[in-house]
């Protein structure tokens, strides 16, 4: 049996183990139909003509994962930013551990999506706000909405900002052969508000896993938004991370994307600008190497007028990876005085790695000031050069290089520590100790 | 007196397409339709060797095979295919006819548009080679060419007298199957232009032809092919213009470029064909599929000049094979009413040390959709490519659209490829400087835009680039915005 039909009759069984009489129901129903109707997406569509699933749908993958996984907070503590305060929320194998989280419902609501779904108090939010900007037409978004019930649920009352940083941790045992994860994430932050948010994926053996995300992100009148997400996964790990973002009038919303594992990630970051005076920030670094490959996909709409947009990529791509880049900027034709910006930056290191890259524009205003620029490149030989007749081998040459390359996106990182563990990773994936933080 | 937008609008609403005129020339044209027998009566009808009728009869089968490509982003009243007469030649014509014997009714034709081939003739230095309604009327200079080796005549001439070399070339560049407009037009091609430049002579002269589509309702299914043998140079112009026609012309030509080693091709365009009224009504499809290949050391260069068709749908490629190759691409599509242009290029870097340049204007007006497509692609043994592309769009009035999808491929860690858009619109601050030096809003506009395609006018022949110029001006009057 295939995955598909496997997944859509998942689905009777899931139905057994939720409320079928909630309104979100409907949604699920809605979304398996539509599902079913479209399938895993091919090659053949141009938003995955660089990607395929094929080998994933291979996979017979474990859809409702054993209960009983526990873990210890010391084999796990590296891969929280434990250097400081945080809240967390932790998932193992897709269930909710209360043993490792700290939520709150002290003026801020940072607790789990099951609880939002079933509990009335949430109601209100969850009928305005639960799937009403993802995508209801694209099947893996679909696909997710379908089996949605758990993941984290972090709400923010106007003017309100929680003491310290989330993290949302999601951890694979390995408890089973194979395993397909499906957390579905909201965040409200309402007006004037602000939250950070760190995003990681971990699985912990080489145990196939693959990862369905999908986060809905409403920022409300002048809100801040920041997100981060680390992506350092195993090599038998997939991500599928979709990521639909509403934002009204004078929001920021910052998303840094860290793409430095995993087997195949493939990012759907949509931002949709339903307000003025909106900035909304994407940036990215991709440092891969082995047999990697990550797709990143970002959407940006410029609905109302005198809005903006800044897109910062850098790729670094070594071994076999293989990178893509498709970043499209649509802006409609009352979005006059629009400013957006794109930039997509890669390198290739080695000669097996490709890059493919489609920066695209589809603009209907004419007052507006929208541009592209993409390069591929090497490490530039003179400066390797200069770094070397000063003592610097070549390895922490070329390092320094990159990580000078990579800055631009490090630098607006707001977590000092968070940037810290960023640029440790980096150094760990280009193999070299500098022997002082950037 | 400056007169107001209001004013100008007005006038410009009311101007008519200016070629937009019709030449009552006795036509004999097929049924409509499209079968085999069509196919084999047109092969037959221009006196074809056996094995171009096969080499058409393949093509069609292939066609056959295929479905009209829907990713462009244009939307158009899909053609009926059986709806159309495959051929269609003007009945005085004959090939062997010196220009003094050429139908009075179509020289007079020419003179309305400007362009009188014996004026060309003498002052510009010019061989015509007249594709009227598919069938060659009047190749002039041949024996000039002849001198130095050079082949240039119509396609259904080659065939005929050199059928070694189009045997050769002929779907080598553009196969048979590769798209289906283009094996539409391999299976039912009426004419076109042959060039064959041999080894190490450099043309002497701009060649030229002159496209034009004349009788209702006939398509026009032109074939080019360029070969340019080792060492040699020729610079190729093609410029057309149509009568003003209701219903939508279809237009799929195939234009195949072979560069051998170290030689250089040089194709200019002036594309202005009926683009359709103000409200969207009628105007030429244009479905072309343009190719390029080039050997060791060749150069290929592209410029056009885009300015009518309601629908255009085009990619001048080059596909640099040899080692040290060049391809250029340079060009200015304008769009203005309801016109939509899908065009761009591709760039396959197949050779080592090949180099792409990509220049590519974008000017959008009225209620008209601009897209740039582009695909630079290079491949695991081309060390040491470089590209380089620019797309630049202008946008004049709030209910245009400009549209860039560049799609680059790299799989060499030596390639350095880099690629830049903008999107902007004419500030009122330019036009307020212009104005105020005395300068009129429309003029302004016609200075601005020129200024914005000049890299790419630059590259035009002289005699192109006037009437470049001109064309800009004329496509763009009414969209000031």
């Amino acid at each position: 049996m295939d995955l598909k039909d496997k997944l859509i009759s998942s689905f009777m069984a899931f139905e057994n183990n939720v409320d079928v009489e909630h309104p979100v129901h409907d949604v699920r129903m809605a979304a398996i139909k539509n599902f079913e109707e479209k399938g895993f997406p091919s090659k053949k569509e141009e938003a995955w003509k660089y990607t395929s699933l094929n080998n994933i749908q291979k996979i017979d993958f474990s859809i409702f994962p054993k209960e009983d996984n526990a873990l210890e907070y010391k084999d796990v503590k590296r891969y929280f930013i434990h250097e400081i305060d945080t809240y967390k929320i932790v998932f193992v194998d897709g269930i909710y551990s209360s043993y490792l989280s700290e939520t709150t419902h002290d003026g801020v609501d940072i607790c789990l999506m099951s609880a939002a779904l079933t509990k009335p108090m949430y109601k209100q939010v969850i009928d305005v706000y639960f799937n009403k900007i993802a995508s209801k037409d694209e099947s893996l978004t679909s696909l997710n909405t379908a089996f949605s019930r758990e993941g984290a649920y972090i709400y923010i009352p106007q003017n309100k900002m929680p003491k310290k940083p989330i993290e949302i941790l999601h951890f694979s045992t390995g408890n089973e052969a194979s395993l397909l994860l499906q957390p579905r994430n909201l965040i409200v932050v309402e007006e004037n508000a602000e939250v950070q948010i760190i995003e990681r994926h971990q699985s912990l053996t080489t145990n196939e896993v693959l990862t369905n995300a999908v986060t809905e992100i409403f920022a409300a009148k002048s809100a801040i938004v920041d997100f981060y997400k680390i992506q350092n996964d195993a090599p038998t790990a997939s991500l599928i991370d979709n990521t639909y973002i509403d934002q009204k009038d004078k929001s920021h919303v910052k998303v840094h994307t860290f793409s430095f594992g995993g087997k195949l990630t493939r990012n759907n970051l949509n931002f949709y600008q339903n307000g003025e005076f909106i900035d909304s920030t994407m940036k990215g670094v991709t440092i891969l190497g082995e047999k990697q490959h990550v797709d990143h996909h970002t959407l940006v709409h410029h609905i109302e007028p005198n809005c903006e947009s800044h897109q910062d990529y850098k790729g670094i791509y070594g071994d076999s990876s293989t990178g893509v880049f498709n970043g499209k900027i649509i802006v409609d034709k009352i979005a006059q005085k629009t400013n957006a910006f794109q930039q997509n930056n890669n390198i290739l290191i080695s000669d097996k790695a490709s890059i493919n890259t489609k920066p695209q524009l589809e603009i209907f205003a004419d007052d507006v000031k929208c541009s592209h620029g993409c390069t591929i490149g090497q490490l530039d030989e003179d400066a390797l050069f200069y770094l070397q007749s000063r003592g610097i081998p070549q390895k922490e040459a070329r390092a320094l290089l990159m990580y000078a390359f990579a800055n631009n996106v490090l630098s607006s990182v707001r977590i000092p520590e968070l940037k810290t563990r960023i640029n440790k990773l980096i150094a760990k994936k280009l193999g070299v100790n500098l022997g002082f933080d950037l | 007196m400056a007169y107001t937008e209001e004013e100008l609008k007005k006038e410009l609403e009311t101007k008519e397409y200016e070629y937009g005129f019709y030449t009552d020339i006795e036509s004999e044209t097929f049924p409509n339709g499209l079968n085999e027998e069509i196919v084999i009566a047109i092969s037959k009808k221009k006196g074809e060797p056996e094995w171009m009728t096969l080499w058409r009869l393949e093509a069609f089968k292939y066609w056959k095979e295929m479905e009209e490509p829907e990713w462009a982003n244009v939307h158009y009243q899909k053609p009926d295919f059986q709806a159309i007469s495959y051929y269609s030649a003007p009945k005085k014509a004959d090939p062997n006819k010196t220009l003094d014997d050429v139908d009075p009714e179509l020289l007079e034709m020419y003179k309305k548009l400007g362009i009188s081939v014996d004026e060309q003739k003498k002052l510009q230095n010019v061989a015509v080679d007249i594709v009227m309604d598919s069938v060659s009327v009047a190749t002039t200079f041949k024996k000039t060419l002849a001198e130095k080796g050079i082949i240039f005549c119509s396609i259904s001439e080659a065939i005929k007298e050199h059928p070694e070399l189009v045997k050769k070339y002929i779907g080598s560049v553009v196969p048979k199957r590769d798209n289906f407009y283009a094996a539409l037009n391999s299976a039912v091609f009426s004419d076109g232009s042959f060039c064959y430049i041999p080894k190490g002579v450099r043309c002497p002269m701009e060649l030229s032809t002159y496209f034009r589509i004349n009788q209702a309702g006939t398509g026009q299914f032109e074939r080019t092919l360029v070969i340019a043998d080792e060492d040699s140079y020729v610079s190729y112009l093609e410029g057309c213009t149509a009568p003003s026609r209701d219903e939508n012309q279809l237009h799929a030509a195939v234009v195949e470029l072979v560069a051998l080693d170290g030689a250089e091709i040089k194709y200019s365009t002036v594309q202005n064909w009926f683009p359709g009224n103000k409200e969207g009504k009628g105007g030429v499809f244009n479905f072309v599929t343009k190719r390029a290949l080039c050997e060791k050391n060749a150069k290929v260069s592209w410029t056009q000049v885009e300015t009518g068709s309601a629908v255009t749908w085009k990619y001048p490629s080059c596909i640099l094979k040899g080692d040290n190759s060049i391809g250029e691409f340079y060009s200015i599509a304008v769009t203005n009413n309801y016109q939509q242009a899908d065009t761009g290029t591709k760039m396959v870097h197949i050779g080592k040390n090949t180099k792409s340049t990509i220049i590519s204007k974008g000017i959008s007006a009225g209620k008209s959709q601009n897209s740039y497509r582009g695909l630079v692609q290079v491949n695991s043994r081309a060390d040491g490519a470089r590209n380089f592309s620019q797309c630049d769009s202008l946008l004049m009035g709030n209910e245009c659209g400009a549209h860039t999808f560049p799609y680059i491929e790299a799989k060499n860690k030596s390639a350095m490829i880099e690629h830049e858009a903008t999107t902007s619109k004419i500030g009122e601050d330019q036009i307020f400087y212009c104005n105020q030096r005395g300068i009129d809003t429309e003029k302004a506009i016609a200075l601005i835009v020129n200024g914005f395609s000049k890299e790419v006018l630059n590259k035009l022949p002289m005699e192109f680039a006037v009437e470049a110029q001109k064309l800009l001006e004329i496509s763009l009057e009414g969209s000031v915005g």
